[in-house]
């Protein structure tokens, strides 16, 4: 079940947003109803469900109303029309004081400016939400200080945030929003005012809090790189209306318009692209042990390949035969493959990022191996493919 | 010219002769208890011997900002006291801090409430810049007829004077505070109150320290202009001398008020600093 539906959201900026709605309704566009009635549509017919545990990262360029809709989530804006269901509540329908509930104990927000509070201490503000929620003081510092040293900030407790890099005070903004420990996570451009390196740092370290946490994340930003690598699923929104939605994958290998093609030419593929999205089906390359060096040399001139791969049968790698000691092994009329098997090589997990198999690649003309943790074998990278795909070859597959 | 002249004047008259007539002795007797409120302040200025009056304000002053406004304050009222306006000069001081009190008292609440609603602020303002512009003779003469000659009218007339920059500052400063501040404490589902006591105030605080300055200055001043009602203390000081075409007197008066006016504006300004001080400090 969906934690958070999101059904024909509207967003209507002026004093007549039934008029624009029913201009909408009737089909005409964004500028005609600006320049006739002078109403500003900031969502137009937004949709879309997000799964409990999922990073959801909105994305696009700044007036595309993502902040909008982010800020329709725990209705910081009132949006026009649609529903907002989470937790099989709508919240467009919420009194204040449910609102308030909610904001308490299930929504919490990270925010671009981190909107530190100045006159609190880190400890403080950490502690926040908790005193909103009316938890006594020393309970809600324990829960604080836990927040705190979740982000990296022990022994900054009693400083003020004015004292602290941009980096920290989003820790303590951070902190902040964790300390509840809410359903959901609202990030409004979090990592956008950072410098490109703390802000690399604070999403590896983001992936790596919600490895454990499993929060139900909403992620806005306006660079592709970040929303591909914090996205479970991206919506790509533009002027107002998301324009697609999917996994980074489906993004970057099938972008559904012009503008999301544009956008993901841009891209430095190799921080993006990992060994599962561009490896082959093993297939024809792989056989087993038993199968000994005739069959091998077999498949290997069947397939015109120089090298093949072994694995048991439980699909695990066992390593890889050339064709010299194949040929080898039949002049010495050895039944087994089990001597020639050369066990060193190179392998990749899954998710090894393109630029991160370069140093692999280099020099060596066998591909490399794609497995799992528990060392399964998945497929194989070839160079080709390696340096078709870093010159921009969407189209090759 | 005109032949016909809306008789507006005649209009007020009318209508503050039956107001008076039922209120004044309402007024009159809380007015009676008003006087002996700030009788009783002055008389805790007066009553003690003048070097003790001298080390407590040093002592105070030295406390809340810094041992060279301690210094300042000493000499100012040893100089206030060699030239024989002592009790002028605690008569003005209780005056014009319970003038303060009472504009802060009103005037700091009517700031948050002009800040929360644009409706409020749009009816507020316009009173405000009526106060402001009014010139003080004309309401001096109702405040005389409400609760008659005296402290009391007095302290209506510098309330009047002294509450719209408190009001104003109070209301400016809550506005200003930064949006994001104001959205982060609702997006933890803060209600009205909390974000106005938590946030919002403390943030506001540079602001509202400023207005408070204003109004004390603004009170100064008005205590100056009342003793024209009975107001006494140092402007009874600097009239008398206006009477008497006293140059001397009047630059004796006038000299006390000025060392007052300075000592004040200082010691706000100064404690406003030493809080933001403490604050960086932690």
């Amino acid at each position: 079940m969906a934690i958070i539906k999101v059904k024909n959201l509207y967003k209507i900026y002026g004093k007549h947003p039934d008029k624009a709605l029913k201009m909408l309704e009737e089909g005409h566009s964004k500028e005609k109803i600006l320049s006739d009635i002078g109403q500003t549509v900031g969502l137009n017919n937004i949709s879309f469900e997000v799964e409990p545990g999922e990073a959801f990262v909105v994305m696009g360029l700044s007036g595309s109303g993502k902040s909008t809709l982010i800020r329709c989530l725990n209705r910081l804006i009132d949006p026009t029309s649609g529903s907002i269901i989470i937790n099989g509540k709508d919240i467009t329908k919420m009194t204040k004081k449910e609102l308030n509930e909610l904001r308490r104990q299930k929504i919490s927000m990270v925010f671009q400016s981190f909107a530190v509070f100045p006159h609190k201490t880190v400890l403080e503000n950490a502690a926040y939400g908790l005193k909103i929620m009316g938890i006594s003081q020393g309970e809600r510092e324990k829960k604080a200080y836990e927040a705190l040293e979740m982000v990296g900030l022990k022994g900054w407790e009693d400083f003020l945030p004015s004292k602290l890099s941009g980096g920290m005070q989003q820790r303590v903004g951070l902190a902040r929003a964790l300390a509840t420990e809410p359903e959901i996570l609202l990030m409004d451009e979090a990592f956008s005012a950072l410098d490109p390196l703390i802000r690399k740092e604070m999403q590896t370290e983001l992936l790596e809090l919600q490895e454990n946490m499993k929060k139900t994340i909403i992620f806005i930003t306006h660079d592709l790189d970040e929303a591909l690598r914090i996205g479970d699923r991206i919506a790509l929104m533009k002027e107002g209306e998301i324009v697609q939605v999917g996994t980074p994958e489906e993004i970057m290998m099938s972008p559904a318009t012009d503008y999301v093609k544009k956008f993901v030419e841009d891209v430095d593929r190799s921080r993006v692209l990992t060994a599962e999205m561009i490896m082959k089906k093993p297939s024809t390359v792989v056989i087993y042990p038993k199968d000994g060096p005739r069959i091998a040399l077999h498949r290997m001139e069947e397939s015109g390949i120089s090298s093949i791969f072994v694995i048991d049968k439980q699909n695990c790698l066992l390593g890889l035969v050339m064709a010299e000691d194949a040929l080898h092994a039949i002049e010495k009329n050895e039944k087994s493959l089990e001597k020639i098997i050369r066990k060193d090589i190179p392998t990749v997990l899954p998710e090894t990022l393109l630029k991160e198999m370069f140093s692999l690649l280099t020099g060596k003309n066998l591909p490399l191996a794609v497995v799992d943790d528990s060392h399964k074998f998945k497929g194989i990278v070839l160079r080709g493919t390696v340096m078709a795909k870093l010159a921009g070859g969407i189209a090759s597959d | 010219m005109i032949e016909f002249v809306i008789p507006l004047a005649d209009w007020i008259n009318a209508i503050f002769e039956e107001v008076s007539f039922y209120l004044s002795p309402v007024l009159r007797s809380s007015s009676v208890l008003l006087e002996s409120i700030i009788k009783q302040f002055e008389n805790i200025l007066i009553w003690p011997p003048e070097v003790v009056v001298m080390a407590i304000v040093g002592i105070i002053v030295w406390k809340l900002t810094n041992y060279r406004l301690a210094i300042f304050a000493v000499l100012g009222f040893l100089i206030s006291y060699s030239i024989g306006v002592w009790e002028e000069t605690m008569s003005t001081i209780a005056l014009a801090l319970s003038g303060t009190a009472v504009s802060l008292l009103f005037g700091i609440p009517l700031g948050i409430i002009a800040s929360q609603s644009n409706v409020a602020e749009r009816i507020i303002r316009p009173v405000l810049d009526f106060m402001q512009t009014l010139p003080s003779f004309v309401y001096l003469i109702p405040a005389v007829m409400f609760f008659g000659m005296g402290k009391v009218a007095a302290l209506v007339a510098t309330m009047i004077f002294a509450m719209p920059p408190a009001v104003r500052l109070t209301n400016l400063g809550i506005r200003e505070v930064s949006k994001e501040m104001v959205e982060a404490a609702q997006a933890f589902g803060s209600s009205r109150w909390q974000t106005l006591i938590d946030i919002q105030l403390p943030l506001a605080l540079p602001t509202i320290m400023a207005g408070v300055n204003q109004c004390i200055m603004m009170a100064l001043a008005m205590t100056v202009i009342a003793s024209m009602i009975g107001a006494g203390g140092l402007g009874m000081v600097v009239l008398r001398s206006m009477q008497t075409l006293d140059i001397g007197m009047g630059a004796v008066g006038g000299l006390s008020i000025v060392i007052l006016a300075i000592l004040l504006d200082r010691l706000t300004e100064n404690i406003s600093k030493k809080q933001k001080e403490q604050k960086n400090t932690h």
